[in-house]
């Protein structure tokens, strides 16, 4: 089966609910963390992952529980896909002790060391070396483990991504390389920013086996990670799937967007989100629709109030979890 | 007696015997033996999987080290010189340090990387420096550098039992210097009294430390007894110690390889002016490197750098 064909196949109603649901999580996870920017309940940068929620949610489905996550900036959408309670994501935001973080990392750095989640890095491509040493740590202690690595088109021309992937072919590391390719690295156009667009021929050049599949098509991530993520499990080094999406917000609620057309977003928007698309394609009907969005709300309405009751860490606590002087 | 590259080596040796976590990583650290033959040897001992050749990518094999330390390994990663570990500063900077904080305590990265530091071999402008500060500076890295054999040796397995990254400064030119190699025991964070004396407090840390105690016999032999205090630790700073000290002799020269302007020498000074205030009966001074680039010209390499005799008439100047 091609991937375009896993990408168009129907599922059985049970595991098309499961997908939907997952999307839907984020997509109504960033609209309430947009409404509350505004409200001024959460503050700093926030980078929004509606219209990439196909990616999250199918990489997800095919990594396993005792895999390792390293994530950008714009994780929002990993960390709801990964099973890290929404409350304490919201939490995070809020800045409350409660968080994920217990409020020292806010929206880019999410972790949790019981779902493995290795953390949201804000230096782009600056977590790629740390899944290098992590794959590194598990090829030395014999773990069947995969360490997947979340990384964007601004990494790409980073030198840490060049390094990274020699590194990880020259040793040949289990590590999965899973490019969100969203064609922005914040205003700069893949055009204006790498000389080789085609990622297949680049990792080809590192030694490293790679896939391209439709970001907006959960069947299809879901599908492309399971068997780069299965081969990397079977000792064959790593591999890169390439993820191809469309961020439909700005780069963060701090970006007026003028650098790309109101119709090319539009266009987006209108043909290829990954929720309509799946929606329509797997034809799902809408008392089941109504019925997620229910959950999906009544999860949100939660995880606001768990928010909105932590308590903020004394700042007594300041210096904790840190040697200073 | 043994020397001091020998010492690093055998901490080395003895944590890679004692636990199989345990790691050297880095640039020529295998085959070629070290490129200042640190770890010449060890290959053969304990085989390529744990004394790992890496690619010249600073940046992706320190990160992997602190990744492989999160991922519950135990790495030494070696960086051929500061001057190169600029290169991984992000690496450093931004995910070594941060990553227990920024993880609320979750993650902690018991990461070890060694590297060499300083001039007098005639280097110059790109191999030579004295950047230990940049890191001092860090909240949430610990910075050391081992002056004698038994802490060349001692530091490596105390860097290794500490759950948070570790620095190791090692001055080249300490290598072939030959001690002995039995410790005091000192905690890494501690300062140690090398000489005792009450007219002047000398502090000093890695290279330095030898050219001080050669200034404290002249001074000696001129009726100044003076105290030197080897800092070991360059963060957290023992100020407990320097304060002490500084109670009997009320005068304090800090000798410092770094460049003069915001060194460590400065936050000494500062730190001790601050909570010493009153035992100072004179400005605390400082004998530092000249405000430039290494330069490559033995005559001007040794003027740039502090020496016996520039730490002996900081004193005369503060005794007069």
């Amino acid at each position: 089966m091609t991937r375009t064909e896993a990408g168009r196949a129907a599922v059985a109603p049970v595991r098309a609910a499961e997908l939907l649901h997952g999307m839907l999580r984020i997509r109504r996870f960033e609209e309430k963390a947009a409404e509350l920017y505004s409200l001024a309940k959460i503050r700093g940068f926030l980078h929004l992952y509606i219209g990439e929620e196909a990616v999250a949610v199918g990489a997800f489905r095919s990594l396993r529980e005792e895999d390792r996550i390293v994530a950008t900036y714009r994780e929002h959408g990993h960390a709801l896909a990964r099973g890290l309670p929404m409350g304490a994501l919201m939490a995070e935001m809020f800045g409350k002790a409660s968080g994920c973080s217990g409020g020292r990392g806010g929206s880019m750095h999410f972790f949790d060391a019981s779902r493995r989640f290795y953390g949201g890095y804000a230096i782009v491509g600056g977590g790629l070396p740390v899944a290098v040493g992590l794959a590194l740590a598990d090829a030395m202690q014999g773990n069947p483990v995969v360490t997947a690595c979340f990384f964007g088109d601004g990494a790409v021309v980073e030198g840490e991504f060049h390094e990274s992937m020699n590194l990880a072919a020259l040793w040949k590391l289990p590590l999965l390389f899973l490019y969100e390719n969203n064609l922005y690295a914040m205003g700069t156009a893949i055009e204006r920013s790498q000389a080789q667009l085609d990622m297949e021929l680049r990792a080809r050049g590192y030694g490293v086996p790679a896939t391209v599949a439709d970001g907006m098509d959960v069947l299809a991530v879901e599908a492309a990670v399971r068997e780069a993520a299965e081969a990397v499990r079977g000792g064959d080094g790593p591999h890169l799937v390439e993820l191809k999406t469309y961020r439909f917000r700005a780069h963060s609620l701090a970006d007026p967007d003028l650098y790309r057309s109101k119709e090319e977003v539009e266009q987006w928007r209108t043909t290829r989100d990954p929720i309509d698309l799946f929606v329509a394609r797997q034809g799902i009907d809408a008392e089941t629709v109504a019925r997620l969005e229910a959950d999906v709300g009544a999860e949100l309405d939660e995880a606001i109030a768990f928010a909105e009751a932590g308590d903020w860490e004394p700042v007594e606590d300041l210096e904790r979890n840190v040697t200073t002087t | 007696m043994t020397t001091y590259r020998e010492a690093v080596r055998q901490g080395m040796r003895e944590a890679l015997e004692a636990d199989p976590r345990v790691f050297l990583m880095g640039e020529d650290v295998g085959r070629y033996g070290g490129a200042f033959a640190v770890s010449m040897g060890l290959l053969e001992e304990f085989g390529p999987e744990r004394i790992r050749d890496a690619p010249l990518s600073e940046s992706a094999f320190v990160g992997a080290g602190i990744g492989a330390a999160l991922g519950g390994m135990r790495p030494i990663v070696e960086v051929m010189t500061i001057n190169f570990s600029l290169l991984a500063l992000d690496q450093i900077v931004n995910n070594a340090a941060t990553l227990r904080y920024m993880s609320g305590g979750q993650f902690s990265v018991p990461l070890v990387v060694r590297m060499t530091v300083g001039a007098g071999r005639q280097l110059a402008c790109q191999h030579a420096h004295s950047l230990e500060v940049w890191y001092a500076h860090v909240p949430g890295i610990k910075a050391v550098a081992p002056a004698t054999v038994a802490d060349a040796r001692g530091m490596v397995l105390a860097a290794l039992d500490d759950p948070d990254p570790v620095f190791i400064f090692e001055n080249a030119i300490l290598y072939p210097v030959e001690g002995e190699i039995e410790g005091d025991g000192l905690p890494l964070d501690r300062a140690a009294v090398r000489r005792t004396g009450g007219d002047v407090t000398l502090v000093a840390y890695g290279g330095s430390l030898g050219k001080t105690l050669e200034a404290a016999d002249t001074l000696a032999g001129e009726g100044v007894e003076a105290e030197v205090i080897d800092l070991r630790s360059l963060r957290p700073l023992d100020l407990d110690t320097l304060l002490e000290s500084l109670a009997k002799t009320h005068r304090i020269v800090v000798v410092d390889e770094g460049w003069r302007t915001c060194s460590l020498a400065a936050e000494i000074g500062m730190a001790v002016t601050e909570r010493g205030f009153d035992l100072l009966d004179w400005p605390p001074q400082r004998v530092c490197s000249a405000e430039v680039p290494m330069p490559y010209a033995k005559h001007l390499e040794d003027a740039a750098i502090p020496s016996a005799g520039r730490i002996v008439a900081a004193v005369r100047e503060m005794t007069v």
